[in-house]
């Protein structure tokens, strides 16, 4: 186990493109860190720059106090799960665990020891003396994290483990290796595009694009405080809206009515004609389905609906709007950007599911004014950020993660010890 | 498919493998035919006779055939082994690393595999003769390398495309060196390719006639193909066509088992189950 340390980590392909640019980031011992970002944003480079299947164009690369940028995968003690899990096709289940232990020249019988009591962890008992071709999908990707855990590495790497699973096979292996990482409290760094992925798994997460970090927090501070526009844009579903707005003293006109905010957050709105305010939708809801006491802590407005989805435990509305061409065009960058295909101005609220808000009437919504972000159009920059209140966030979702890893460890070694006891009585 | 497809299908197999196939049972047929019964003016020989075969392996043949049999075994296998160890190595090579004159090195394979052997033979016949390599094992083996160096790299660089880049990763993550990942993960599933290249190597040898016929002079290294050309029948007035059919009988023998014997190993997708399929 160790930490992993980058300072200005920076990948150059020959033609001068840099796929990873000035990249620092600490992650702590222990921690489970999230690459993510839309395809191209540099994320799996980074994680073969730490592993050593790419090499460094400059920056240092220090794991467990040890630099390796100049060290051959072997020698950095790291393991890794492919996307396409990479498994050994000509070997048995049992041999592709036990390659690594092979490759070490660790004797016979602590090869299978710690291959059983890998492939007890992960269920493989029954598939030891299988070739991977007659294993399904799921079986396949527990080999190749077999693979990884039977050897004490330094740290356990995953790119895009989860992709080629169906989206129920995902969530169950999404919730085993959140398990498998606190049982075994190791650092481990992972790949995905998938923000569910992210935010579920992540002790703190580290938003790339085009190779630079935007952001890297707990998922609650990015929810809550994201950085900028790209950050607000990419985490959450469905995505934030953002509507264009004209300040005028601590009120913000916008195409759904004016939006009062407090006199702190609207001093920092200076010196700008046109803002985009950024509000998430579940942040909006039905005007009429609102407790009288919470209304003056928002605006109400009244809008066309053109779409409703009702999904039984929630359900969304499909607002238009009109916005100037100068925000147009900077939503659609974003959602090109993004991969996402939506490319109409047209704001997603959330609203309660017995609502009973219609498709192309027009109805009154209540939109809730105190977490709104507001952001520079221009240069993406989130205004309204509270970067104290965002610490604090990622500084309790450290707690919970120290004391998770403790609680899990100790129950593990408690397992063992009646374990111990019964295998002693027997 | 319809029953008419089927029957036309059908019809055109029967066709084509009568069209492969008759010369060869015509050679057999010629081997069991005694020389008085050579032209009997039908297919079958009127009576089964063995007189070629003992003619060959006992008889007068039997000093220009079975020298030439071990010479062929001989030099064929060592050319084979040999191309696919280097082709081994130069097509992962190609297939692998990222190195200036790449494309040079695969053009020039190709050259070489088109280039007419007959043009090179005559230069290549004075320089054996001036250092001694005329009439030996070597002086047949360096000239077939030529011949199947070519075309197994180039069939072996196609195996090894195939092999994802990520089986080497992965290996080298789990701590083997370069050299551990090649034979240990590599060569394992690259081994359909590498019986596939042998299979071919070992035909283009077998059946080279040019080189064995041009560089050799006695049964110290004359390989069959060679050797059948050199027949004579037992008098001046006779052909040795019944000898020459018992040996070419003879000679198919050994390819037929190869291909029987490795055409398991042929068949692909060794690398089923790899990667996400």
């Amino acid at each position: 186990m160790a930490s992993i340390e980058m300072k200005n980590i920076v990948k150059q392909y020959g033609d001068g493109f840099p796929a990873v640019n000035d990249v620092s980031l600490d992650i702590a011992d222990g921690e489970f860190m999230i690459l993510v970002g839309p395809s191209g944003c540099g994320k799996s480079t980074l994680l073969r720059m730490i592993v050593g299947l790419e090499d460094i164009t400059s920056g240092e690369m220090i794991i467990g106090g040890k630099r390796v940028n100049d060290l051959a995968p072997r020698d950095r003690n790291l393991s890794m799960v492919f996307q396409n899990y990479a498994l050994y096709p000509h070997m048995t289940v049992y041999e592709n665990i036990a390659f690594p232990l092979r490759l070490a020249k660790m004797p016979d019988d602590e090869v299978r020891r710690r291959v059983t009591e890998a492939s007890d962890v992960l269920e493989l008992k029954d598939h030891l003396e299988r070739k991977p071709a007659n294993l399904s999908g799921g079986q396949r990707q527990r080999v190749a994290m077999g693979r990884a855990i039977v050897r004490q590495a330094e740290a356990f790497l995953f790119d895009e483990p989860l992709s080629n699973l169906d989206a129920k096979l995902r969530g169950q292996m999404r919730t085993e290796i959140s398990r498998l990482q606190r049982r075994l409290g190791i650092t481990t760094v992972y790949v995905t595009h998938d923000q569910t992925e992210a935010m579920t798994l992540g002790d703190r997460v580290c938003v790339l694009r085009k190779g630079k970090i935007q952001q890297v927090a707990s998922p609650r501070e990015l929810y809550e405080q994201p950085v900028n526009l790209f950050v607000a844009g990419f985490i959450g579903s469905p995505p934030m809206n953002f509507l264009p707005a004209t300040p005028e003293g601590n009120r913000l006109k916008t195409p759904f009515g004016d939006i009062e905010i407090e006199a702190s957050r609207a001093s920092k709105l200076g010196g700008h004609d046109l803002l985009m305010v950024g509000i998430r939708p579940e942040y909006f809801e039905d005007a009429s389905l609102v407790e009288e006491h919470k209304r003056p802590l928002g605006s109400t407005f009244r809008a066309r609906v053109d779409v409703t989805e009702w999904l039984g435990d929630s359900q969304y509305a499909y607002i238009p709007y009109e916005a100037p061409e100068a925000i147009t065009n900077q939503l659609r960058d974003l959602s090109r950007e993004l991969d996402a295909e939506e490319l109409r101005t047209q704001a997603i609220v959330s609203i309660d599911s017995t609502s009973r808000i219609r498709e192309g009437r027009e109805a009154e919504f209540w939109l809730d004014s105190r977490k709104v972000h507001v952001f520079d159009p221009e240069t993406g920059e989130n205004l309204t950020r509270d970067a104290e209140a965002g610490a604090e966030l990622t500084r309790l979702a450290t707690q919970d993660r120290v004391e998770q890893v403790e609680e899990s460890q100790s129950r593990a070694s408690a397992e063992q010890e009646t374990g111990g006891a019964t295998a002693a009585s027997a | 498919m319809s029953t008419r497809k089927k029957v036309l299908w059908g019809v055109a197999a029967a066709v084509i493998i009568f069209y492969c196939l008759f010369p060869i049972a015509w050679i057999v047929s010629l081997s069991f035919k005694a020389p008085s019964d050579l032209s009997n003016q039908s297919f079958f020989p009127s009576a089964l006779s063995w007189e070629n075969y003992e003619l060959i392996f006992t008889g007068s043949a039997s000093d220009l055939f079975l020298p030439a049999l071990r010479n062929s075994f001989g030099i064929c296998l060592i050319a084979t082994a040999i191309s696919c160890l280097l082709a081994m190595f130069a097509a992962y090579a190609i297939a692998r690393l990222d190195f200036p004159g790449k494309t040079l090195i695969l053009s020039t394979a190709l050259v070489v595999a088109i280039f007419p052997v007959i043009s090179i033979v005559t230069p290549l016949f004075n320089l054996w003769r001036n250092i001694g390599l005329y009439d030996t094992w070597p002086g047949l083996i360096i000239p077939y390398l030529s011949l199947t160096l070519p075309i197994s790299i180039w069939t072996m660089s196609a195996f090894f495309r195939e092999i994802p880049w990520e089986m080497e990763q992965a290996a080298q993550v789990d701590g083997a060196t370069t050299w551990q990942a090649f034979r240990k993960v590599i060569v394992p599933l690259a081994a359909p390719g590498v019986f596939t290249t042998a299979i071919i190597a070992f035909f283009i040898a077998w059946n080279d006639f040019i080189y064995g016929i041009s560089l050799t002079s006695t049964e110290a290294a004359r390989p069959v193909p060679a050797a059948l050309g050199l027949f004579t029948g037992a008098s001046q007035f006779e052909e040795p066509t019944g000898a020459i059919s018992a040996a070419a009988v003879i000679v198919t023998i050994p390819v037929v088992v190869l291909v029987l014997l490795f055409q398991r190993r042929i068949v692909a997708g060794l690398t089923n189950g790899a990667v996400k399929g």
